[in-house]
């Protein structure tokens, strides 16, 4: 008999590793909480760096990992470790004794109207970075439709380097998305201002900063070094937004017919009670706690639990990936060597 | 004696996007579309042999352009020799002369 391995979360990481264990002649088993697969990618419409659609990568993962038993719509009610191997109840009363469990239950995204300055669900006219993407996939949002678009804002770090929103960490992915979605807006309606409000611009994978320098050129996009600092609505529900110019040293104040917050990657709720179940460690970010950040960024401190993606601290997609797999490798061996 | 307590009230420095006209700055990018590639790393200032006497620095007359302070702009570019260095040092590739130069043209004319 094959050892079951139990992949808690059917995210892009959890696909991934899934893949690659059936390519490996194993048996992965995927938990899935929602009632789909491909977790947050499947939300968004294009990917940076190279504009490749989101359902591309997804439905090829989903193809590939036709063959593994997968679990919509399910949790984990209660899982304790055995002698060498860990008893899994799961919510739809199916109950699995596995020898590995990868844990791939990636972030969420913050809930941007914690930022009350920012008016989100307040004001008619302030959207969310992943509300954005929704509206690229589907073209209907009221925010946008039936709106004249004239001038759209970004406002970048919304609930990360935050210590007032608990979130001291930078999330990583925004720069870069932000500037994708100012062009993408820019394509739409080219005669647009668009602007975009940071503290530093973070562009530290390949090719982001040829993104940063094309939105400049080629688009034209405004960049505003000063976080902005609050947002009102005018009369006829057009946003007003005020930050600090800090390269001029001068307050800014602009009109804006859409705004569109940042929302951080912040760590899943339920990371804390996973990790209660089998007494892990998460940091204090909340995400999952890596044996070593360095060179075990897989492993959990405990045998046979292993991690991949997002559930230990904000990652882009290549990152989930090359983590899926090399988490694949290290339970293939801890198999061949149990 | 003065007025040492409180504050009294001085025009405000707030600089309303609204109402900045952006066309000759559009028009600037058509001629130079590396107008727009500055990314205020302040190295053109930190090199400009003018800079410590006037305060001369592309980085500033680019932002001020962007902030229609253009009347700023041009005067400060009034302390440029043309020397170049800027242009050795700029990381983004700016031919810095070429663009101070399409400046002058396009905001003197008027
Ligand atoms: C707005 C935005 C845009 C982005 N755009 C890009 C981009 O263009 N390019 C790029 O490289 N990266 C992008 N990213 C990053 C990308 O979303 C992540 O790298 C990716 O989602 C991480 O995948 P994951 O599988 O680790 O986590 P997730 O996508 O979060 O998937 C986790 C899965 O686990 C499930 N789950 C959670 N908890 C449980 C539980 N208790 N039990 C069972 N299942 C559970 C969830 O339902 C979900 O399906 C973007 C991020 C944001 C916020
Ligand atoms: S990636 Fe950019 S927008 Fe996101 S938290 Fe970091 S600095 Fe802020
Ligand atoms: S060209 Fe002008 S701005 Fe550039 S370094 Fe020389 S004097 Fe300064
Ligand atoms: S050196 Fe170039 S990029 Fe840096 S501030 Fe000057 S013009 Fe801009």
């Amino acid at each position: 008999m094959k050892d079951n391995i139990v992949i808690v979360g059917g995210g892009i990481a959890g696909m991934e590793a899934a893949r690659q264990l059936l390519r490996m002649g194993l048996n992965p088993i995927i938990v899935e909480k929602s009632d789909h697969l491909g977790g947050h990618v499947a939300r968004w419409h294009r990917l940076f760096p190279d504009m490749t659609p989101a359902s591309e990568l997804v439905g090829g993962l989903i193809e590939a990992t036709g063959q593994a038993n997968i679990f919509l719509n399910t949790e984990i009610s209660f899982m304790n470790r055995l002698k060498d191997s860990y008893n899994i109840m799961l919510s739809n009363g199916v109950s699995v004794i596995a020898k590995v469990v990868l844990i791939t239950t990636g972030f969420s995204v913050f809930d941007a109207s914690k930022k009350e300055e920012y008016g989100y669900g307040v004001y008619d006219q302030v959207m969310t970075n992943s509300d954005l993407e929704q509206w690229f996939n589907n073209g209907n949002d009221s925010r946008i439709d039936g709106t004249e678009i004239n001038a759209v804002g970004f406002v970048h770090c919304v609930g990360s380097r935050d210590e007032k929103a608990r979130n001291s960490q930078c999330s990583k992915v925004c720069c870069i998305t932000a500037v994708k979605q100012a062009i993408e807006m820019k394509q739409k309606f080219p005669d647009a201002a668009v602007y975009c409000f940071y503290m530093d611009l973070r562009m530290f994978g390949k090719k982001y900063e040829d993104f940063y320098i094309s939105a400049q050129r080629d688009y034209g996009i405004r960049f505003i070094r000063g976080r902005v600092s609050e947002v009102s609505e005018n009369i006829d529900g057009r946003v007003i937004v005020k930050a600090e110019d800090t390269l001029a040293g001068k307050p800014v104040k602009v009109t804006l017919d859409l705004l569109v917050l940042m929302s951080g990657m912040v760590c899943n709720r339920d990371c804390s009670s996973i990790a209660g179940m089998i007494s892990l460690q998460t940091d204090s970010d909340g995400f999952f706690k890596s044996r070593d950040n360095i060179s075990d960024i897989i492993c959990s401190s405990r045998e046979g639990i292993y991690y991949a993606g997002a559930c230990t601290g904000p990652k882009t997609v290549p990152e989930t990936l090359a983590e899926a797999r090399s988490a694949a490798l290290e339970i293939f061996s801890y198999i061949n060597r149990a | 004696m003065g007025n040492i307590f409180g504050f009294s009230i001085s025009p405000s420095s707030t600089v309303n996007l609204d109402n900045v006209d952006f066309t000759l700055f559009d028009r600037l990018h058509e001629l130079e579309p590396d107008a727009w590639k500055c990314m205020s790393c302040g190295s053109c200032g930190a090199t400009c042999p003018a800079g410590n006497f006037s305060g001369m620095s592309l980085r500033k007359v680019l932002h001020n352009l962007q902030r229609g302070k253009e009347k700023e702009a041009v005067k400060m570019l009034q302390n440029c020799m043309l020397c170049g260095k800027c242009s050795i040092v700029c990381p983004r590739g700016i031919n810095t002369r070429h663009l101070i130069l399409s400046i002058c043209k396009l905001y003197k004319e008027d």
